[in-house]
């Protein structure tokens, strides 16, 4: 076994120093019909050419080399190169969580920059150091404002990621935490009529995402009016990230902006991957920050009075309050944290600008060009690198071209949004050339 | 002060600026391709991100680079942080992670052009579920804590299917932190375990507690102290004569892979994570992966999707994803959980194969039991009970001098190790929990054991120069209470 350092003769020296003849000797006082008395059904050990050959196999059984146009909270953005050369160094990968400070400077520092680029990208106050993804993320924000108020019932934006939404409801099924979900206007965005309806003094949390998950972009400070209107927070939920480069933050504004934000990190060169790993992060005002779950780091000196950062405020967590944490959450998706810190650092506040811009401009030339060519592009209202075309058929029907084609179109709609018909959710970004473009226009207008 | 053994030696660190300190005006670390559509008007546009770094991308790489050498990892040396299995993480498992197809996959993309992938995560649950002895699996918990969260909740859906949902969830006074937290999210009351001397169930307690009211019991197998629960099947059969389930958590599975299956000692609900026992890389704290795998009974509860296995071919079958599962608890995190680690784990497993996962198995137990024999005297044994993959020590003879399990763990460092995991379990007062794993040669070993005998001894000869470690560090012991008064979590302007 390559990797185990010690040899057969060592192995008998310890036993020896143990007064032991065999390794069975180790487990005999397991109870005899715990043991299990034969070998696992597993292939023995293969090598490392065999291993890759079989992830090389896999990998082309799945659609290597298409364009593809799905978004929907997993985004295509390029991932430059330094980012897993650095994040490939064992320092990082092979370390653990930063429990002792002395030893994990490294990883303590780049939490506290990423908790600080974060603030500054989102115009909020403080950040935590990552929880596990977006959608765990609006569940751990419903939680927190929860707490803060005193409330229970959640006001939910059906123009959220449905999969987030499922979340919600799965996690908070054993406790009573009504959810109201409030449906979207002919523009595609949030019913301001329908929210203003739906909240009221037991409300803890308005939710909405932005850009929404039709891909429009939804105003963060009338929907901070209609929640703090009776005393509820707002939650923004944000699927990518790129769009912050651009668009206007989900800021606290004093007190009258967003007061949580929830957000993926994916977007900011973390690989798409097949759905993880990911990072969330959620980020909120100093005046909640001891109702915030997760990992924070903060600075600190030393008996030299030299500037070093540890884990901070851990009584809110799980392993010194047990029961009565703010969350069981442990991890902060570090490595992933780390991988959207170097995205940030390298692209830099113009860089991101630009890719937003590209983006945004990119969506905007295949709506128009679809229009052009006769489809019918859904919601009216602004947009980011997401929107909606309605199909004269069904995307089942377009499928067998559109794979010969290598070309993956986009979400169909159907299963959460039945009432659309035959639409299909396309997101367009930076790694979407002209062509690429030309040709799904072609393939989806098609007579 | 000692001379250092060989082992460690002084060398120069670089100092590095916060990014913000680094950055410079209209510095740029990226390029993109020129844009080959027209620019179109955004509706709104965000002020300037004020104070975000600029930087250069040689300056990005130093940064990080200089930064990745102020930490300690499993590539460093020993790390035998206990409960956490600090094995070593093979490359090949990176390698393969990003294959083109595999990193670059959409979770939603079509499922016939996602063959590949879900044939990999059915591998996996099919390999998982050998080693846990376990009828049905689920792999889209995000972590272990999301995976006992996942669990606790399919054990209420079942009670409540059974029309009796009860109200308390038993939990050992050893458990990690998680497991009661877990309990109160799923909606249930948590009433504590005592331990017995031998440092597992209380059976008298645990027939005391036991009642009508009870969920489950959830149960760390090997416990957090490293000892096998030998009265396990008299554990379960009581909690499913009076009408509960058994819940394990997997946190020490690499004492048991291909030794003792879970499923055959009467377990019902159990998760594993695959960051530790099955080598996905541990990246600073995280992400892990908790798959959660089930007896039969308990299968029309897992969230969807259900990976199934379509006989439709006349082949192997076919992968697909069950949406059609009206019992299930739902989602509990977006797509199909943590894919990347799925990938690294199987391409673990089948770099060891069956040999291999036993022959871990019995090393790293050996190890833990080899680091107890040549510690006992110097150090106090916390329980007399064999001990399985990690052996808890305590303070208990240096105490007396000043010297907590704190200041050793500092002092360790000074010696060129990665200390052990401090104060837990909280059932040991001054716990030292020591888990080598299967990664630790008997050279590392042997150096450790010499390192902890040095600071044993100078707890006795020079306390101070333990309660004041470590001393050869780029910072010395931070003010954390300061920290936590006066919290500083962001860098501003000066």
């Amino acid at each position: 076994m390559r990797f185990l350092p010690t040899s057969d003769t060592i192995r008998g020296q310890m036993l020896a120093d143990l007064g032991l003849n065999h390794a069975d000797e180790l487990f005999s006082h397991i109870p005899e019909y715990c043991r299990l008395q034969r070998p696992l059904a597993i292939p023995p050990g293969q090598s490392e050419a065999e291993i890759v050959r079989y992830f090389r196999q896999a990998a082309a059984a799945n659609a290597p080399g298409f364009a593809s146009f799905l978004g929907a909270g997993a985004y295509h953005h390029f991932r430059p190169a330094h980012i897993d050369m650095l994040a490939g160094r064992g320092e990082w990968f092979t370390a653990y969580t930063p429990y002792q400070p002395e030893i994990s400077q490294g990883t303590l520092q780049s939490i506290f920059e990423f908790q600080t680029m974060v603030c500054q990208l989102t115009g909020q106050e403080v950040a935590n150091a990552g929880v596990y993804d977006g959608s765990t993320a609006l569940h751990e924000a419903c939680m927190m404002a929860a707490r803060i108020t005193g409330r229970s019932q959640l006001v939910v934006a059906r123009t959220i990621h449905p999969q987030y939404r499922e979340v919600l409801h799965t996690l908070t099924r054993y406790r009573d935490f009504p959810l109201v979900e409030v449906g979207y206007a002919a523009d595609g965005r949030l019913d301001a009529t329908a929210l203003a309806a739906a909240v009221s003094a037991s409300t803890a949390a308005v939710a909405v995402q932005s850009p929404n998950f039709f891909g429009t972009i939804e105003e963060w400070q009338a929907a901070a009016a209609a929640a703090h209107a009776h005393g509820a927070l707002l939650i923004a939920v944000v699927t990518d990230p790129v769009s912050l480069g651009l668009l206007p933050p989900p800021a606290a504004d004093g007190d009258d902006g967003v007061d949580i934000v929830a957000m993926e990190m994916q977007g900011f060169g973390i690989p798409v991957g097949f759905g993880g790993p990911y990072a969330g992060v959620l980020a909120t005002r100093e005046k909640f920050v001891r109702n915030l779950p997760g990992r924070l780091v903060g600075e600190a000196r030393d008996r030299e009075g030299r500037r070093g950062f540890v884990l901070t405020l851990s009584t809110r967590e799980q392993h010194i309050r047990r029961e009565k944490a703010t969350s069981n959450i442990c991890t902060n998706e570090a490595l992933c944290v780390l991988m959207a810190s170097i995205f940030m650092a390298t692209y830099g506040p113009e860089g991101l600008r630009e890719l937003a811009l590209q983006n945004l401009s990119k969506a905007a030339y295949a709506a128009q060009a679809l229009q052009a060519a006769g489809a019918e592009v859904l919601f009216p209202a602004p947009r980011f690198h997401e929107f909606v075309v309605r199909l004269k058929t069904p995307l089942e029907t377009l499928q067998p071209v559109l794979t010969r084609e290598r070309i993956i179109a986009g979400l169909a709609l159907a299963r959460h949004y039945p009432e659309l018909g035959n639409a299909l959710l396309v997101c367009v970004t930076e790694t979407a050339t002209r062509a690429d473009i030309d040709r799904l226009v072609g393939l989806l207008t098609k007579p | 002060m000692n001379p250092l053994p060989s082992r460690a030696a002084r060398h120069i660190v670089q100092n590095e600026p916060l990014l913000f300190e680094v950055s410079a005006p209209g510095k740029r670390g990226s390029q993109l391709a020129p844009l080959d559509v027209p620019i179109a008007a955004p509706p709104a546009v965000r002020g300037a991100i004020a104070g975000f770094p600029e930087l250069s991308e040689l300056e990005v790489i130093r940064h990080y680079t200089r930064l990745s050498t102020w930490n300690y990892g499993v590539d460093t040396g020993l790390y035998p942080l206990g409960s956490c299995t600090m094995k070593y993480n093979a490359r090949v498992n990176e390698l393969v992670s990003r294959l083109e197809g595999l990193g670059d996959a959409h979770p939603l993309q079509p499922e016939h052009l996602s063959r590949g992938a879900l044939a990999i995560m059915q591998q996996l649950s099919r390999d998982l579920l050998e080693i846990t002895g376990m009828a049905a699996i689920t792999l889209q918990p995000a972590a272990g804590a999301q995976g006992e969260l996942t669990g606790i909740l399919m054990i209420r859906a079942a009670l409540s299917a059974r029309g009796d949902a009860r109200r308390t969830v038993l939990i050992p006074d050893s458990a990690h932190g998680t497991n009661p937290a877990t309990a109160a999210i799923a909606g249930y009351q948590v009433q504590n375990l005592k331990s017995n001397p031998d440092g597992t169930v209380d059976m008298s307690d645990l027939n005391r507690l036991m009642n009508g009211e009870v969920a489950a019991l959830m149960l760390t197998n090997p416990n957090t102290l490293g000892i096998f629960e030998e009265d396990i099947h008299r554990i379960a059969d009581l909690v499913h004569e009076r009408g509960g389930l058994l819940y394990m958590d997997g946190a020490n599975m690499n004492a048991l892979v291909g030794r003792s299956r879970p499923g055959d000692f009467g377990v019902d609900v159990m998760h594993l994570n695959l960051h530790k026992t099955f080598s996905t890389p541990h990246g600073g704290g995280g992400p892990g992966s908790g798959p959660v795998a089930v007896k039969r009974e308990l299968e029309p509860f897992l969230p969807i999707p259900v990976l199934v296995t379509r006989h439709d071919g006349g082949d192997d079958g076919r992968p697909d994803l069950d949406y059609a599962r009206p019992h299930s608890i739902g989602r509990v995190r977006a797509f199909h959980g943590n894919f990347g680690m799925f990938t690294r784990a199987l391409a673990y497993i089948m770099a060891n194969g069956c040999d291999g996962l036993k022959q871990t198995t019995e090393d790293a137990v050996l190890n833990a039991n080899y680091l107890r024999q040549k510690l006992e005297g110097d150090y106090a044994i916390a329980y007399a009970t064999p001990s399985m993959h990690e052996v808890v020590l305590s303070d208990a003879l240096q105490a007396p001098h000043g010297v907590h399990t704190g200041d050793i763990a500092k002092r360790l460092i000074d010696y060129g190790f990665h200390p052990y995991t401090v104060s837990f379990p909280l059932v040991v007062r001054g716990a030292m929990m020591i888990e080598p794993t299967e990664s630790a040669s008997r050279a590392d070993l042997d150096d450790f054991i010499a390192a902890m005998r040095a600071i044993a001894e100078e707890a006795r000869t020079q306390p101070e120069l333990v309660t004041s470690a470590p001393h050869t560090t780029k910072i010395s012991r931070l003010d954390e209470a300061a920290a936590a008064r006066r919290p500083i979590l962001r860098w501003r302007p000066a």
